[in-house]
């Protein structure tokens, strides 16, 4: 690798040709402000906050775009600089909502940050901004143009990981608005509800549909019993959002602090994880045996269900009829549950706790409910609120002693913790299925094969003499390739997992803000530790599932299983 | 002309958008680009339609408004403000009987803004169409308009 020496403020540097001064600034430890800027998209330089000055440069270069080239003499911290970058500032603030004391982002937002280090209290412009409607059409993302800085990153994001394109450019110059094509909202278009947009959106532009005061509501309200479930992915990145480094397994605290909050039962919705192991695994087993439609997809993730519905429903016959981890939690939190504590469905509050903003969606379908009034899932909170409504209540996260779950949704294995990375449900349901039907004990729990960030994963397990294959997505530009594949005939798996977010849950559009493959990765190392470090590892083990099926579901796929556990799926392209 | 027709003329690759969707905005009735145009060519050229929406709405030569008959687009750029082409906006907009930004309700003329039209040697001047108009006076304004109303008679 050839290396380029050049000085930022007087310091030398030495670093590999084609660097940009953004990085070679940040090994020096000085951090340049940016905003369009995000490490894993392409280099926009649209923000311009990041300028620098570049010695026999006429003009001030954008830090992210410009490589170190051999001899530069770079200077971050001009009087030119300073007042250039408060420019920008106060002309971004000039065309945005300035009430940040009323702002989702509050403390949270890459402008204000930015600004509160240039030192720039107000801006010298006058505001020209013209209140935009606030779309709040879709049950799970809301989008205020008015706090738009038109960075560019949800566009990227949309386009490039998820291979959407929903949003856009629309206009041009000062006119210019981050949109859906036509202006339509986000519920009329065929928008998956991921919420990828919302974790590298900078400002509040695109955030979650908030629903923490109904939680609240709920909480305070004596009649309810108000119980909660966490998904796998949140207790390895809740910690994110009180300063904790990314991939900090913070199970034990996050139990605490939501009792703290008031919750009367907290569940882990790694219990009904197990169960759909169990459920999906025997509905594979089933289709093999049986001549059903193959290759089976999963149907954890609202956001892949959502995308298959709109752009794929001739291909919904693949999918299994399981509910997702949360929604089979919230059918039996009010079909079983309020039995068993003589209680009646419509007084309890199911709550989870969710990586996700497509769940939100997920939860008021009209499906996801056992007697078609009470929704089996009241409220989904992303890992984002969960954080608010700490902060609300004064919980001090990092203080609190670990605590354990309830019973009986709360004992669970090292396979449905792994549900929260891409590669997760596959691997669960193989150390399933591979012990159902040779009953032999598996050698080794690792299915390495399916783990990691690669797009597309594959991998081949022998039952009993017949080769079974296996492939992992995640992302949606991944699961088109892996559609047009079964659609051209040419996908010769069994069973095929899907995740619609980048990395599967822990890189899901509820999660604390960023969006890098970076986090991605650390997130998902402490999957995997807090997998390995569980006294049981797979579904099948889980001595409380086992209790469930002896008393109240009697066998998988059963009676009992089909009404509570599964669903039909449908056609809503657009 | 169809959407199609302009594609398979200009060809069906990203970079040829622009090219197949002005000739074709040329021959709608009203100057512009609908909602199921655009469409259309997202269909037929497999991009994004909010793509194809972006580029048609980033372009002054496309337009996703009906427009008039006849474009006029007055240069809007330093030479020819100090050569007062503020004038020219005022007398184009008084015997149009329209404002800038607008269409006439004969639906014939459509005024405009245009970034610099090369030809900072004539201001202040402004385009129709294919045609450029310099040293722009009350008079000649008057002829160029007589002139494009006779032509659409014909």
């Amino acid at each position: 690798m050839n290396m380029v020496n050049a000085k930022i403020n007087n310091r030398a540097v030495s670093v590999p040709e084609g660097t940009s001064i953004l990085h070679a600034a940040k090994d020096t430890g000085i951090t340049i402000p940016n905003l369009c800027y995000h490490p894993d998209q392409e280099i926009k330089a649209n923000c311009r906050v990041c300028v620098v000055e570049v010695d026999g440069c006429k003009t001030l270069q954008a830090a992210c775009a410009t490589s170190v080239r051999e001899g530069m003499v770079i200077r971050t911290n001009t009087q030119k600089v300073r007042q250039a970058r408060k420019v920008v500032v106060e002309l971004l603030l000039a065309n945005h909502d300035m009430n940040c004391t009323a702002c989702k982002k509050n403390n949270h937002c890459g402008l204000q940050e930015i600004a509160a280090n240039l030192g720039v209290r107000e801006s010298r412009f006058e505001n020209i901004l013209v209140h935009r409607e606030i779309d709040t059409s879709s049950p799970s993302i809301e989008r205020n143009q008015n706090k738009c800085i038109k960075c560019g990153r949800c566009i990227q994001m949309c386009a490039k990981v998820q291979g959407l394109a929903i949003l856009d450019y629309i206009g041009r110059s000062g006119d210019v608005e981050v949109k859906p094509a036509f202006g339509w909202y986000l519920g009329d278009v065929a928008c998956v509800a991921c919420g990828q947009c919302s974790v590298v959106c900078p400002v509040a532009a695109i955030t979650e549909k908030e629903d923490i005061e109904r939680v609240w509501e709920a909480i305070n309200d004596p009649d309810k019993t108000v119980v909660v479930q966490t998904a796998p992915a949140v207790r390895v990145s809740i910690g994110e959002e009180f300063g904790l480094d990314p991939g900090a397994i913070v199970t034990g605290k996050l139990v605490a602090s939501l009792r703290a909050l008031g919750f009367d039962k907290v569940f882990d919705t790694d219990f009904t994880a197990d169960l759909t192991i169990i459920e999906e695994g025997h509905e594979l087993l089933e289709r093999i045996n049986h001549g059903g439609v193959l290759p089976m997809l999963t149907s954890c993730s609202p956001g892949w269900i959502n995308f298959i519905e709109q752009y794929y429903p001739e291909l919904l016959a693949h999918l299994s009829s399981c509910k997702s981890p949360q929604q089979m939690f919230g059918a039996l939190a009010k079909g079983y549950y309020a039995e068993k504590i003589g209680k009646k469905p419509e007084d309890i509050f199911s709550v989870s706790i969710m990586p996700c903003t497509a769940k939100k969606f997920e939860a008021v379908r009209d499906e996801m409910s056992i007697d078609g009034k009470n929704p089996d899932v009241d409220v989904v909170l992303t890992t984002r609120e969960l954080g608010k409504m700490l902060r609300q209540a004064g919980v001090d996260f990092n203080q609190l002693d670990e605590e354990d779950y309830d019973a009986p949704f709360g004992l669970s294995t090292g396979a449905a913790v792994i549900f929260g990375a891409t590669g997760g449900v596959m691997e669960a349901a193989l150390r399933t299925v591979y012990e159902v039907v040779t009953g032999k004990t598996l050698e080794s729990l690792d299915f390495k094969a399916v783990r990691g960030l690669e797009g597309i994963k594959e991998a081949a397990v022998d039952l009993n003499g017949t080769i079974v294959k296996v492939a992992v997505a995640h992302s949606l530009s991944n699961a088109r390739k892996v559609m047009e594949l079964i659609k051209s005939g040419k996908a010769e798996y069994a069973f095929i997992e899907i995740m619609c977010c980048p990395g599967g849950c822990i890189g899901g559009g509820g999660q604390p803000f960023g969006g890098t493959d970076e986090l991605r990765l650390k997130r998902m190392d402490a999957i995997y530790r807090a997998d390995g470090a569980l006294p049981i590892r797979k579904s099948h083990e889980n001595p409380a599932i086992k209790k469930l099926y002896d008393e109240f579901l009697i066998k998988p796929l059963g009676e009992k299983s089909h009404h509570l556990l599964h669903t039909k799926y449908k056609n809503r392209k657009k | 002309m169809q959407v199609k027709e302009a594609l398979e003329k200009f060809g069906r690759t990203p970079d040829k958008l622009i090219g197949a969707m002005l000739a074709y905005q040329k021959t709608t009735p009203c100057n512009y680009l609908t909602q199921e145009d655009i469409r259309e060519f997202a269909k037929e050229t497999g991009l994004p339609e909010s793509r194809v929406h972006s580029v048609a709405s980033f372009y002054s030569l496309l337009s996703t408004k009906p427009r008039g008959k006849y474009i006029i687009q007055v240069c809007h750029d330093v030479p020819c403000y100090v050569n007062n082409s503020t004038n020219v906006v005022i007398e184009l907009e008084q015997r149009l009987k329209t404002k800038m930004g607008q269409t006439t309700d004969d639906g014939l003329f459509s005024l405009e803004y245009s970034s610099c039209l090369g030809c900072c040697d004539k201001a202040p001047a402004m385009q129709i169409g294919d045609n450029l108009y310099g040293n722009l006076t009350a008079e000649k304004i008057s002829s160029v308009l007589a002139e494009h109303r006779r032509k659409s008679h014909e």
